[in-house]
């Protein structure tokens, strides 16, 4: 008689657990793929082009690149700094800065928007004094900038500080005691050590500055072709009954999650070795 | 007069060192003087300061009060990057994103660059070092490919590759299986005869201390209980807690039949 492995599980219970996870991914994530693609193409290939050629689209697909490229630097360079700051150093409120890390996450992205608003905002606190110095943040580009880095700051961050807190700080001290200036002692022991987890957290922060959409949707003012980002320009579309526009829209931020996702597969693909070697042996 | 300053001048001396973490003293006034070119055993239990002891002295702990002097300066101003003092920690600490060549280079490459040696020299005392520490080869390799005893042995290599003015050692093969302890233990005395540098080495092990230390600091909760020679430690102890170290220690080793202790002399 065939002996089972004795942590495997009975055969029916592992068709059981395989079908609930196969069927899951395919009714949550593969099907609502496949919608976006094939509503996209459902008037041929030529009417989802000229959707993406039309000048407000193309206005919104650059906004969001324009608006990625700002926000995505940025957070990994805060990113990194805090995680470096709580992972390699004690002082106090240490635990405050940590749970304030979370919070973009646990707020509501709308809330996050309307933050913006209230400050910089006409009627907000700075509203007049802005107005007066002829700076506009809400409704223009630095209004959705702001929400953008707001509400993906956490991306990086919590990406690389259990990753830092787990690999100590012996390196870096052995570092110093070698001579290592402060500066040099990240670009050549801290950044090699955290580069993997740090380019994971760039690629999910990208991930989700381009898909923002509800911070950005409040301080955006929906002027078309003018504060528009793919996901608010999805919308409009979707609401004037465009459906082949908004799924060609869609579609192409859909890519750019695939591309991404892709992207990081094979960078781990091709360093497995190094990735490995990273690890605390 | 003369000779008496000379004797002094590079020797290292540790005086009233005091320091308190948030819950507990670490330690409390400390003073030790060490000869030039001895090697030094702080041991005790955990959480008797040594360790503290240590950093304190590689910079990179600072005591709240008392002084410390190295070769007749004051060694508490002096940055840690600036001490050149090689430490070597019991996990190693080797920077894994390197090869062990890149590991022992690394004190070299990091200098400015009017003090940087040449590659070609920095290759050649890479090798040296290499062969010093008998583990010529294996300089492509990344630490994750060597056995713990030879990491320990890369990351001595590195320490020793800055020129140290003193090494210190936090429990440097604690990490490692008894046989391998006893056989880098033999090699380490040898080679600080060789080189002659200052060392501090802090152990647990009272039978490690007093095989390799030419000086031994018993400590127990933040103060030295006794400080002296291997052999005037062994013949008298000062204090109960060392008498009782002393008689404890072998036997956790597995030296000693279990009837061998029981009463204690305190």
């Amino acid at each position: 008689m065939k002996r089972r492995y004795p942590t495997q599980d009975h055969p029916l219970l592992r068709l059981l657990l395989t079908v609930i996870a196969v069927s899951v991914i395919g009714l949550f994530l593969l099907l609502p793929l496949a919608t976006v693609f094939s509503q996209a193409l459902s008037k041929g290939v030529v009417a989802a082009l000229e959707a993406l050629k039309e000048p407000d689209a193309r206005s919104a697909i650059w906004l969001t690149l324009l608006v990625a490229a700002i926000a995505v630097p940025l957070n990994a360079v805060f990113g990194v700094a805090a995680s470096w700051a709580i992972a390699k150093f004690d002082f106090r409120g240490k635990q405050f800065l940590t749970t304030l890390i979370d919070l973009p996450f646990s707020i509501s992205p709308v809330v996050s928007g309307l933050i913006y608003v209230l400050i910089f905002g006409l009627q907000g606190w700075f509203g007049e004094s802005l107005r007066d110095a002829n700076i506009k943040i809400i409704f223009a580009l630095p209004g959705i900038v702001l929400a953008t880095v707001f509400v993906t700051f956490p991306f990086v961050a919590r990406e690389l500080i259990p990753l830092m807190v787990d690999q100590g700080r012996d390196e870096e001290e052995a570092a110093t005691s070698l001579g290592a200036s402060g500066w040099q002692t990240f670009l050549r022991v801290t950044l090699p050590n955290i580069k993997w987890g740090l380019l994971y957290g760039v690629l999910l922060c990208n991930a989700r500055a381009m898909g923002e959409f509800g911070a950005v949707s409040v301080v955006s003012g929906h002027i078309r072709g003018l504060t528009n980002t793919m996901p608010l320009h999805v919308e409009v579309l979707y609401n004037d009954y465009q459906y082949v526009g908004a799924f060609a829209i869609a579609s192409v931020l859909a890519l750019l999650a695939i591309v991404t996702l892709v992207l990081k597969s094979l960078l781990e693909w091709h360093f497995a070795d190094e990735i490995a070697a990273t690890h605390r042996h | 007069m003369e000779k008496d300053l000379t004797e002094f001048v590079m020797s290292l001396v540790v005086d009233s060192v005091a320091k308190n973490f948030e819950r507990f003293p670490a330690l409390n006034g400390v003073s030790l003087t060490v000869p030039q070119g001895a090697f030094l055993a702080l041991v005790g239990p955990s959480g008797s300061g040594k360790t503290t002891l240590l950093r304190i002295l590689g910079g990179l702990e600072f005591p709240d009060s008392g002084t410390v002097r190295f070769a007749d300066i004051n060694w508490l101003e002096v940055p840690a990057r600036q001490r050149r003092a090689g430490f070597v920690f019991q996990q190693y600490a080797l920077f894994k994103h390197m090869t062990v060549e890149k590991n022992i280079a690394f004190g070299l490459t990091v200098r400015p660059r009017h003090e940087r040696p040449a590659k070609k020299e920095i290759h050649r005392r890479v090798e040296e070092l290499l062969a010093l520490v008998q583990l010529e080869g294996l300089g492509k390799r990344y630490p994750n490919q060597l056995s713990g005893g030879q990491r320990q042995r890369v990351a001595l290599a590195r320490a020793l590759a800055i020129e140290p003015r003193m090494l210190l050692l936090d429990e440097p093969f604690g990490a490692l299986d008894a046989k391998v302890r006893k056989e880098l233990r033999v090699w380490l005395r040898a080679l600080h005869e060789k080189m002659g540098i200052t060392t501090v080495f802090v152990t647990h092990d009272q039978e490690e201390a007093f095989a390799l230390a030419d000086l031994v600091a018993i400590m127990n909760k933040g103060r030295i209980e006794q400080y002296g020679t291997p052999a005037d430690v062994r013949r008298s102890p000062k204090t109960p807690f060392v008498a009782e170290f002393l008689e404890t220690g072998p036997q956790r080793n597995g030296l000693l039949p279990p009837h061998a202790v029981g009463s204690h002399p305190a």
